[in-house]
């Protein structure tokens, strides 16, 4: 069993090594028949990469990132909080409307979020995808942060309460400490998918404000002809995500299936 | 315990103490709740409003002052175009199939993975991986180094001169999709089975079940809210799927891998017809919302019934 499982990821996984045995591999290396498996590593694809104009989409990728996921936290914080320790009326109406703006197919808003940012100077800024992101990820990160919220014991928020403790004190010296690991793992996922979203970046956003995916989207261009390099890209795209998910996997999958299924 | 999770008239005392508590104090508790719930309304609502509002105009970008009112012209046109029909039929197949397989190698892998082996950390790492890149590398690596007919890997290991993207163009991306997609199922499946409660699953070997009835009667209904949240979580996200088929096919050859999300954009940023697409926007949402309705009840049953975790 233990073999076969091994067996079986390495397979499932091969595109992947496969691509990053690429990445080190001179073009010539790159597409022969039968393909190579043992070559001479070189890192000329990676500095190539590199010294080309890869690094201003970077970036983009990580200020957007970074300012949607604050935003969220920001944002979302306060509304999982009234959602579960505070709860207002029509409670769940708010989570419904929260989680049903996730199924409205964002193919069918492109058209106005286009003209909007074209009338508003936002269009291929940073901006633009900002605030998409924000709205893309807080009503997923609410859904979490709420259940994680809801592990913060009653008796100790009530203890307090009758202490004197006002609410900054409250949220500081109690709550934090409970949903912290919770907020992590909500920011987390607001990363990787902020990181990795393809089709705002791509209608909204050109030369000026274009993310990592948007980069990627120039070698479809040359027909495949640079493999090599294209796998260098596409690895170096990919790492930033895939190193936050490796060292927080044990959050991620707390993350997904305690914020959801709780 | 969740609100929701509370089935109603069970803790009527609680609820009617948090009830008189909102009420006075209404608007001071839904203070931190507003930036938000406005925020989302802003920016996810107005711009469907004015998807509705250009569905009902013929308006193409390239040919300013083209604005006028057509009434339902549009929703004619769209119905009456076969592209349309075939990318929803496409877009249907490549939901179901890919939601379906993910989350059945997604199981399965979960499965293997939940039992103490050397290396195990190291394998599950690997198994993520696929979700941690970006769809767009991965689908720019499958159409190059997995399905070129001359150079790919496909071709050397099966050896044959099968052009995968033109011959199979939405099975290959299918492919992709599933490959993206089986690590997220796999976590959440893995989640599941990890969060049984063992004194049960020790019971149950002491009752003398076998392994495969243990697993038909305490582990998959224990794992069924999982599933719910892993198909309701992958198909609202693979229904969306642009990135493949924009970077792998282009919806080719023809329009044997158009899918909605793809057709709409090249109605809309390729032959700038913004009345048109905006129809077919409007139509896509509204069989979203017959789906997710469907799709909400069940996450809200799933909520409701305590999977014998207490």
């Amino acid at each position: 069993m233990t073999v076969a499982t091994w067996v079986l990821a390495i397979l499932f996984v091969f595109p992947l090594l496969w691509m990053i045995l690429t990445a080190f591999k001179q073009e010539s290396d790159a597409y022969t028949d039968p393909p190579k498996l043992f070559f001479k590593p070189t890192f000329d694809q990676i500095s190539g990469v590199l010294k080309g104009d890869f690094l201003p989409y970077l970036g983009n990728s990580a200020f957007v990132t970074i300012i949607s996921t604050l935003l969220v936290l920001l944002l979302g914080i306060p509304a999982a909080y009234a959602l579960s320790l505070a709860p207002v009326k029509g409670t769940k109406n708010a989570l419904s409307f929260f989680l049903s703006t996730k199924m409205l197919p964002i193919v069918a808003a492109i058209i106005p979020l286009y003209v909007i940012s074209q009338n508003t100077n936002l269009l291929d800024t940073v901006w633009a995808l900002i605030i998409l992101y924000t709205a893309m990820n807080l009503p997923l990160a609410i859904w979490m942060m709420r259940s994680f919220f809801m592990e913060v014991p009653g008796e100790m928020i009530e203890a307090a309460r009758i202490d004197g403790a006002n609410l900054p004190t409250l949220l500081r010296k109690i709550i934090m400490p409970v949903v912290a690991p919770g907020v992590a793992a909500t920011a987390l996922i607001c990363v990787i998918f902020s990181w990795t979203e393809f089709f705002y970046a791509v209608n909204l956003t050109a030369a000026r404000a274009g993310t990592v995916p948007v980069f990627l989207v120039g070698f479809i261009t040359s027909e495949g002809l640079y493999w090599a390099q294209l796998s260098a890209a596409a690895l170096l795209a990919s790492l930033p995500v895939m190193i936050v998910g490796w060292f927080a996997q044990n959050h991620l999958v707390r993350g997904l299936s305690m914020g959801a299924v709780k | 315990m969740s609100t929701l999770s509370v089935p109603a008239g069970t803790a009527p005392a609680t609820t009617s103490r948090t009830e008189k508590k909102a009420t006075n104090k209404t608007g001071k508790r839904r203070l931190p709740l507003l930036p938000a719930l406005i925020f989302v309304i802003a920016v996810t609502q107005i711009p469907f409003l004015l998807t509705l509002f250009y569905s009902f105009q013929s308006w193409n970008l390239v040919r300013p002052g083209s604005q006028h009112f057509v009434g339902l012209q549009n929703y004619v046109d769209v119905f009456t175009d076969s592209t349309f029909l075939g990318a929803l039929l496409n877009t249907v197949v490549l939901t179901v199939v890919c939601v379906f397989v993910s989350l059945l190698l997604g199981l399965g892998l979960a499965i293997l993975l939940d039992r103490k082996f050397a290396g195990r950390g190291f394998v599950r790492t690997l198994l993520i991986t696929p979700f941690l890149i970006l769809p767009a590398a991965g689908a720019l690596l499958w159409k190059t180094t997995m399905f070129d007919p001359t150079f790919g890997l496909l071709h050397f290991v099966f050896n044959t001169d099968v052009d995968w993207l033109s011959q199979f163009p939405l099975a290959a991306v299918m492919a992709q999709i599933v490959w993206q997609w089986t690590p997220f199922m796999m976590l959440l499946t893995l989640a599941g089975l990890q969060s049984q409660s063992k004194e049960v699953l020790e019971a149950a070997s002491v009752d003398g079940a076998n392994r495969w009835r243990t697993f038909f009667s305490i582990t998959l209904p224990h794992l069924s809210r999982f599933l719910q949240l892993a198909t309701l979580l992958g198909a609202i996200y693979i229904v969306n799927s642009f990135d493949a088929i924009f970077l792998m096919t282009q919806g080719g050859p023809g329009t044997a891998s158009t899918n909605l999300p793809f057709y709409i954009y090249q109605r809309a940023f390729e032959g700038f017809d913004i009345g048109q697409s905006s129809a077919m926007g409007v139509v896509v949402v509204i069989l979203t919302m017959i789906v997710a309705t469907f799709a909400l009840r069940l996450m809200f049953r799933a909520f409701s019934v305590d999977g014998g975790t207490k």
